[in-house]
């Protein structure tokens, strides 16, 4: 009886230890739906080089999916490559190639869909419509993946890591370009995106959407259609990122659109068109940023309220702020203002006199965009001159009651 | 021709003002360069001093300098040499000494400092506004006998198209803002050598606020090579018409 028993035991443990399965030419298994069908949870199948075209498979158990050598999947540009919908599955290492385009379906090279515990890491990504894309998961990791994209227009190609009801994830060290939009949040919530590279996207670097809770640190967006957009959100935080020539029409460093309770700090703002848009957006505290070398280095409309500007170093800006209307409910101070021409007569490195950021020939382009062509002219600088000690056009309130006299040093 | 020429320029090294302006733009040149951490903040100061002193200095030095060598001028007319011949060399020789004093005094500077795409721009539109004031300048002084006249009407022109020509074309700006004004801003911008100058090197320099459709269009066509032609173009049409006109005047002018 004991002997049975152990021998039971032995066995059950051995059932439940987990084995490797190795996909690859010279091994029985040679391709990975076949190994997929024979694994049982918790199974590891080791991918060898080579390139596979499968189809579509389906990973419904939770299963370690890792590459060696940079095996190749191929989606023949038909097929999503691989649709993940369990709990705990691992992929590591593989290469995926020409996923399929739909006008209807969001194929993706990965498809993650009512899954928990899953980890996305070093893969490389290219010519994927949608690269990962996640629906109505929860507790993942996205890391160290490389996704190039082709470059299309914006109807026909997807986003690179693209997330839609998701919980607590981290998004880490991808490298994303090429793409629609780089990275797109919508209804993701306490989850964190950092020390990514998002550039060169059709569109959005980032796209935020209904993601409350979230913060973004450390990214890199640079060269995107038209920057990063943080939209209908709250308490996002956004730390130490570097928004870089953005440039276009209708491009911006950041857009932020009916975004409330959020911070943004320590980020560095660089030759963009526009560096921070704000739109109907309510008591986001703005400090410690770089602006420099700018268009518009702030552009905050009359319908934002409650905002807190201050400890900022705005450099090199052709104009600092730029809103469209008289009203301002935002406060401003202890920037460092570059066109300061006040004084400090007490050397507490504060200037005495108060600074008006809002240049007066910002507001008559706002109001007539043409008149762009007469920047720079002598008369706009007489008149700018002549607005600043008697100020009739821009917004009176809209003033930097404490200046500071030295760049912080951010 | 080339001999008369010769005359002037020893005629203006003599009387040390060329000096002197030479001196002034080099001085001002080098210290914006020193004052400013960042060389681009410093070229914007120069463009000022490019579009708004080039023009003032090249109009009044040549008005005065026509005038004081008027005696020079008719007793070069009693010799055998054509009308055209004498205003020409004089054109030459003025224009030339003040492109110098410019490419020195601003020139070396820029080249230490900032010698990229937006630099060079920058010393071409000054030389080019240097020919066209300095035509300018001898249509006003052909076209008036008395000194003071002569001298008032190119300050007039200066303050023309340094001050006045922009608030009108604000003025037709908000009048017509109803209408699409693009291509009509366009020819507007080209009525004016110091605008035209203007775009030209800001379209080098801060693109990036240009960059709504206004200044999209802008770039695309100023900015492409066809553009810079047109640019180019229209500031030599700038140069040669007054300068025609002048020389037409001063050959049926009763002395």
């Amino acid at each position: 009886m004991k002997r049975i028993l152990i021998i039971l035991l032995l066995l059950s443990f051995y059932a439940s230890q987990a084995r490797t399965i190795i996909v690859g030419k010279n091994h029985i298994v040679t391709s990975l739906r076949k190994a997929v069908a024979l694994a049982a949870s918790k199974d590891t199948i080791l991918l060898e080089k080579g390139l596979y075209k499968e189809g579509n498979i389906i990973i419904n158990k939770p299963l370690y999916l890792i590459g060696e050598g940079e095996p190749i999947l191929d989606g023949d540009n038909r097929y999503e490559i691989l649709t993940v919908s369990t709990n705990g599955a691992i992929i590591k290492g593989i290469k995926f190639q020409n996923a399929g385009y739909s006008s209807t379906l969001d194929f993706a090279a990965i498809g993650v869909i009512d899954a928990q515990n899953i980890i996305i890491e070093n893969n490389s990504f290219s010519n994927t419509f949608f690269a990962i894309h996640f629906a109505n998961s929860s507790e993942a990791l996205i890391a160290g993946n490389t996704i190039v994209g082709t470059f299309k227009s914006e109807q026909t190609s997807g986003n690179g890591i693209h997330l839609w009801k998701c919980n607590n994830i981290v998004v880490e060290n991808n490298n994303i370009q090429g793409h629609r939009d780089g990275i797109y949040f919508e209804f993701v919530t306490n989850s964190i995106i950092q020390q990514n590279n998002s550039h060169n996207n059709i569109r959005y670097g980032l796209h935020f959407m209904f993601s409350n809770n979230d913060a973004y640190l450390e990214n890199t967006f640079n060269n995107n259609g038209a920057g990063v957009a943080v939209m209908y959100s709250h308490h996002v935080l956004m730390q130490k990122n570097v928004f870089e020539n953005n440039w276009g029409g209708s491009a911006y460093g950041l857009l932020l659109k009916e975004i409330s309770d959020g911070t943004i700090v320590q980020n560095q703002f660089v030759q963009n068109t526009a560096g921070i848009v704000m739109e109907s957006t309510n008591r986001i505290d703005v400090q410690l940023n770089s602006y420099r070398g700018n268009g518009y280095a702030l552009r905050i409309q009359a319908s934002c309220n409650e905002n807190t500007v201050h400890h900022n170093n705005f450099q090199g800006n052709t104009f600092d702020v730029a809103t469209n209307g008289t009203l301002m409910l935002n406060e401003f101070y202890n920037n460092y203002w570059d066109k300061y021409e006040g004084y400090d007569m007490n050397k507490d490195i504060i200037g005495d006199v108060p600074y008006h950021p809002v240049s007066m020939y910002s507001m008559v382009i706002e109001q007539n965009p043409n008149a762009v062509i007469l920047l720079r002219s002598f008369m706009v600088s007489l008149l700018d001159k002549a607005e600043k000690a008697i100020p009739s056009l821009t917004p009176e309130n809209m003033t930097d009651n404490k200046p500071l006299m030295k760049p912080l040093a951010l | 021709m080339l001999k008369i020429s010769k005359y002037v320029l020893y005629d203006i090294i003599k009387n040390r003002v060329m000096i002197g302006y030479t001196a002034f733009l080099f001085i001002v040149s080098i210290s914006m360069f020193q004052m400013e951490e960042n060389s681009s903040k410093a070229m914007l100061s120069l463009l000022n001093i490019v579009l708004i002193v080039v023009p003032l200095i090249s109009m009044i030095f040549s008005t005065i300098h026509w005038y004081n060598s008027y005696e020079f001028i008719e007793l070069m007319l009693t010799q055998p040499i054509s009308r055209k011949k004498v205003i020409l060399s004089e054109y030459t020789g003025i224009s030339s000494s003040l492109v110098t004093a410019f490419l020195i005094g601003v020139g070396i500077p820029v080249c230490i400092y900032n010698f990229n795409d937006t630099g060079v721009s920058l010393l071409l539109i000054g030389s080019l506004l240097t020919l066209i004031f300095t035509s300018l300048a001898f249509l006003a002084s052909v076209k008036s006998k008395d000194k003071a006249r002569g001298i008032g009407a190119a300050l007039l022109l200066w303050f023309y198209f340094a001050l006045i020509y922009d608030g009108l074309v604000l003025l037709i700006l908000f009048a017509f803002s109803d209408y699409p004004l693009e291509k009509i801003t366009l020819v507007l911008s080209s009525l004016n050598p110091v605008d035209l100058g203007r775009i030209f090197i800001m379209l080098n320099m801060d693109i990036s606020a240009l960059m709504g459709y206004t200044g999209a269009m802008y770039k695309d066509f100023l900015g492409s090579s066809s553009g810079m032609i047109y640019t180019l173009g229209i500031l030599i049409i700038w140069m040669l018409v007054p300068l025609t006109i002048a020389i037409r005047s001063f050959n049926k002018k009763d002395l």
